[in-house]
């Protein structure tokens, strides 16, 4: 499995049929300008939003400011991709975003799933690109709160409601309490911290326990709090308007009439 | 590659692995093993063979140590009493079974540790007539750990995991009776891959199902302690680890009732 560093056009490259799990980056030309003559992407504060209300919250709060450049891709095929013809349906589901103005930002929205198999390549593949000095990771990462253990029997009305995780390199304070016993995560959150703890880089995961499967406003605010700690050049101005949140938070496809 | 050291090399200790086996037998040994000697950590085995899973230190004792990243497989040693543990938390991918295998092999070789112990399970309900009489612990031994502690095994008058018969009932004359460890995971290949490379390596597993293998992890730690002699005390209990809370979901709704 290679990296294709190719830009991104309208058609994607062809991918060898002998390797249809590998995970390929896209990035655009001046990145891979950049990665060509053998450096790396300059990165002080890199934030990964796995999940859709993650992504939203990300979308919403932050990318909506329009200071964002796209940056590139990252394709990963496994069983759980949905596309008629072609990989054309994960063009958007894991996107790399630059600051204009503070290059060294970068944001990536993964909405797609990652196979457990691929999550170590995907990690490794994106952190090679990047300069690990002073680099600072953030994970926001949904979970549903079924997967949450704890003693006391939760109620509904707790969720949703975020924990947080961090590398031991992670000298900051999160904004929430920390994962208890004896919980853990998994899939693509854990593969990065697993690599930021190895690598001693400073990362931080906050997993967000909701009890809405799907597309969930009062999911993505709940997110609010990370947003103080993302970096000086990440300025919210005012809360995004219902319009714009309904925008990001499409109605999950009705895939059943089962409880209609 | 894949193992990244904190500190201190590792050099002459003897190595305790399990195998992700039927029940986690092996794997809750180790952690009762890690827990009551207050085992430090010294290395990361970081591996694309493993499926990425993250938790806060499943042996914390006190506040101060609880928030503290473990990954999926890590190295802690007891330096005092020579001994190294690899602990495995996390399924290895099936289509990288014979590589984790390897990587293993070739990390035991390179570290030079004196002796690995590889503590597994077994389906119980795979044993044939003669198994299911007895005790359900089983030993293995490659050829070059034989030479310097068969007078141990003899004292402990360990059971030696049985051939078994490739067609049961049938009477073969070619068919040689063979090794097989059904739910052992990695087990068999790992015997196989040492006995080849002339390592010193040892396999206790047990015989078990599918449940509350707590009890299964005591009696196979007790079983290799009557070997290593790691808990010596009279009065000295094994200790539970914090991460063994829950291990069945959360607390019942009081609404259900």
């Amino acid at each position: 499995p290679r990296v294709e560093q190719q830009s991104s056009s309208q058609s994607l490259p062809f991918i060898p049929l002998l390797f249809p799990r590998a995970v390929h980056l896209h990035w655009s030309p001046d990145v891979t300008e950049l990665l060509r003559s053998g450096n790396k992407l300059q990165c002080s504060s890199f934030i990964l939003a796995v999940g859709h209300n993650a992504a939203s919250f990300l979308s919403a709060y932050v990318l909506a400011s329009a200071n964002w450049d796209a940056a590139g891709r990252a394709l990963a095929w496994n069983e759980r991709s949905r596309s008629g013809a072609g990989r054309s349906g994960e063009e958007s589901a894991c996107v790399f975003y630059r600051h204009k103005d503070e290059p060294s930002v970068l944001i990536c929205n993964v909405t797609c799933h990652i196979a457990e198999d691929q999550l170590f390549e995907w990690t490794e593949k994106v952190f090679d690109c990047l300069q690990s000095r002073e680099l600072a990771v953030t994970v926001l990462s949904d979970r549903s709160v079924a997967d949450y253990k704890t003693p006391d029997y939760l109620c509904s009305s707790s969720a949703p409601f975020l924990r947080s995780l961090h590398s031991s390199a992670f000298a900051d304070r999160p904004v929430c309490p920390s994962l208890e016993q004896p919980n853990i995560i998994t899939g693509l959150p854990a593969a990065v911290l697993n690599h930021c703890q190895v690598h001693r880089i400073a990362a931080v995961v906050y997993q967000c326990y909701s009890d809405v499967a799907g597309p969930d406003s009062v999911t993505v605010e709940s997110y609010k709090p990370v947003l103080n700690k993302l970096g000086r050049s990440i300025q919210v101005n005012s809360p995004p308007s219902t319009d714009v949140l309904r925008k990001f938070l499409r109605s999950a496809e009705i895939q059943s009439n089962l409880y209609i | 590659p894949y193992y990244t050291s904190i500190c201190t090399p590792i050099v002459d200790d003897c190595l305790n692995v399990p195998a992700v086996a039927v029940g986690n037998v092996g794997q809750l040994a180790v952690d009762l093993v890690v827990s009551t000697l207050n085992m430090s950590r010294v290395g990361y085995f970081h591996t694309d063979c493993l499926i990425p899973m993250a938790g806060n230190n499943p042996y914390a004792s006190c506040k101060d140590d609880t928030e503290e990243l473990h990954t999926p497989a890590e190295v802690y040693t007891a330096a005092e009493l020579k001994l190294a543990v690899l602990q495995i938390r996390a399924p290895i991918l099936q289509t990288r079974s014979k590589r984790f295998r390897q990587q293993l092999v070739s990390w035991i070789k390179a570290s030079g540790f004196s002796r690995t112990v590889v503590l597994s399970s077994s389906h119980a309900y795979q044993r044939d007539d003669q198994q299911l009489q007895g005790t359900p612990l089983r030993y293995l031994i490659t050829p070059s750990l034989l030479t310097t502690s068969a007078d141990a095994l003899k004292e402990l008058s360990w059971r030696e995991m049985e051939r078994m018969p490739a067609f049961p009932g049938v009477k073969d004359a070619d068919a040689e009776p063979r090794l097989c460890i059904p739910g052992g995971g990695i087990t068999k290949g790992l015997y196989t891959d040492s006995c080849a490379e002339d390592l010193p390596l040892a396999v206790l597993l047990l015989f078990c199902s599918e449940g509350d293998n707590i009890p299964d992890a005591f009696a196979l730690v007790n079983h290799l302690n009557d070997w290593l002699h790691l808990l010596d005390e009279p009065n000295r209990k094994w200790k539970v680890p914090s991460s063994w809370s829950l291990l069945f979901g959360s607390g019942i709704p009081p609404a259900l009732f």
